[in-house]
Formats: structure tokens, sequence, C-alpha cells
């Protein structure tokens, strides 16, 4: 084993329901592998962490192509058409649809995740620049989040690690 | 596939260093395990490691970190703080199992 831990950084930049997911299964595969994890949350990311968010966030049909209607029990690959991605509910209907097959499969919500993250101890933190855009305050976040922190800041806290964009 | 005396027993092992037999695990073997990995076993390990030994009897595979929090009792943090830096292979290692099968 060599004496420097291996070491991973995640940005997360999205808050819709199926870009949220990545960066917390391979940080929580990487803490149970002895590797040291950072998060930095920025822009849409940001939803991620947001006590107001984190319970709530979604997936919408329009302009995703993958989603099929094989989801609803539709056999075959029948797209979803694009026009009815804009009737009211649909995206509601979509992210409820998801939340129930992680739920089968026994995915923990993101709020669970980022609990079990950070008693795993990785560190998590906001962009300064993304939190002024928004009106936000170190208080809008969930536990856990160390502190909001500059890209140069991240920059210096995350040397030698292996960065992933999300 | 190799074989490797632990604790006076000669089991075989793989590449990593894991068991491939859990029938072969014993007490003695997991404590050499166990200071391999830098650990000395107290009940708190034990209570995981019996978690794992009985959860692998029923389902066939070393459990998931989590399943092994839902179903010890024992937190997130304790785990960690357990099995430092890497718990997941770790725990299953010292138990006499394979890689936990899933990914959370």
């Amino acid at each position: 084993m060599s004496e420097e831990p291996r070491k991973i950084a995640f940005i997360c930049s999205k808050g819709n329901l199926d870009m949220v997911y990545p960066a917390l299964v391979m940080g929580w595969a990487a803490l149970g592998n002895g590797i040291d994890v950072t998060i930095f949350f920025t822009f849409w990311g940001l939803d991620m962490i947001n006590k107001a968010r984190v319970d709530h966030l979604e997936i919408p049909p329009i302009a995703n192509t993958s989603m099929k209607m094989n989801m609803m029990g539709v056999p075959g690959y029948i797209g979803i058409p694009q026009i009815m991605g804009i009737i009211p509910g649909m995206t509601a209907f979509a992210s409820a649809l998801m939340k129930k097959k992680m739920k089968g499969l026994e995915v923990p919500t993101v709020r669970e995740y980022l609990e079990m993250l950070v008693d795993a101890g990785a560190n998590l933190y906001a962009c300064k620049m993304s939190v002024d855009m928004f009106d936000l305050e170190k208080e809008d976040f969930v536990d856990g989040v160390k502190d909001i922190v500059t890209a140069g800041d991240f920059m210096d806290m995350t040397e030698g690690a292996q960065i992933v964009f999300i | 596939m190799a074989t490797k005396k632990i604790a006076g027993v000669d089991v075989q092992v793989n590449e990593e260093g894991f068991l491939t037999n859990p029938a072969e695990w014993n007490k003695e073997i997991a404590v050499e395990l166990a200071k391999e990995e830098g650990i000395e076993l107290t009940d708190a390990h034990w209570k995981v490691i019996e978690f794992c030994r009985s959860a692998a009897a029923v389902k066939g595979a070393a459990p998931t970190l989590r399943s092994i929090t839902n179903g010890s009792g024992v937190s997130t943090k304790d785990l960690f703080a357990l099995f430092p830096k890497g718990p997941a292979k770790k725990v299953a290692k010292i138990s006499g199992l394979g890689k936990p099968e899933g990914c959370v």
C-alpha cells in the first residue's frame, strides 16, 4: 500500500435527479475503498445540498431522449412524445416514477446519501460564486457542508486528486 | 489461486488475499487478517464481522456497507472508525468473504 492515499474530487453542477446520483454513488464507493473524497457543488448542483430543494429534485421527460415508456411498463423502447412533456404534471410524474424505481432497489435518497458520505468522511463544499448568484447562505445547506469556497480554494484543496466534472 | 498459511491453517486465497472459501474461515484467521490491516479486533469489530458472516450465509455474498449499517445497527461513522481507510474491502476480507456485490 502506498503512503499517500488516492484522492478523488467531484464537481457537481447539475440538479436534475439523474445527474445528482453519479457523484453520490461513486463517492460512496471511493470512501469504501479508502479513497479521500471531496465534493464541490456549483451552479444547479447547489440544489443537492440546499435544505429546501434536496428532497424535491426532479427529472423532466422533455428533451430527454433516453427516457422511454418502458419505465411505465410499456414493452419495447417507445419514446415519450416531446409534446407530452410540456403537459403540467409530467415532470412530477416522471420524477415520482424514478424515485419509486430507486426505492425498490434500496437506493438511498439524496439527503440520506449525503449524510452517509459526510459520516464516512467526505468533504463537501459550496461554490462561492454560485452561492452569491442564487442569494444563498451557509444556513441554507444541509449539515455536513463544511464551507463556501472559491474556485481557487477548490484547486488548492484538490492538489493531486482525480477530478470528475458532472 | 494460492494457498496461504494463516493462524496455522492452510487456506485458499485469491490474488488480493481474500479467502475464496468462506468455510475455511475461523476466528483465529480473522484476528490474523485484521492484524495485516493494522486492526486489533474488539467486541465492536466482532459485532460487524458476525453480522457479515450471517448475512453472507443467507445471501451468498458479502453485504454492502449500507446493508451492514442498516442490518447491524452500527452507524456509518462507527463503521468507518472501526475499519478505517476502506471498510468495504477490509470488513469482507477479515470476515473471510469475497468483495461485496452491490454499489451501496
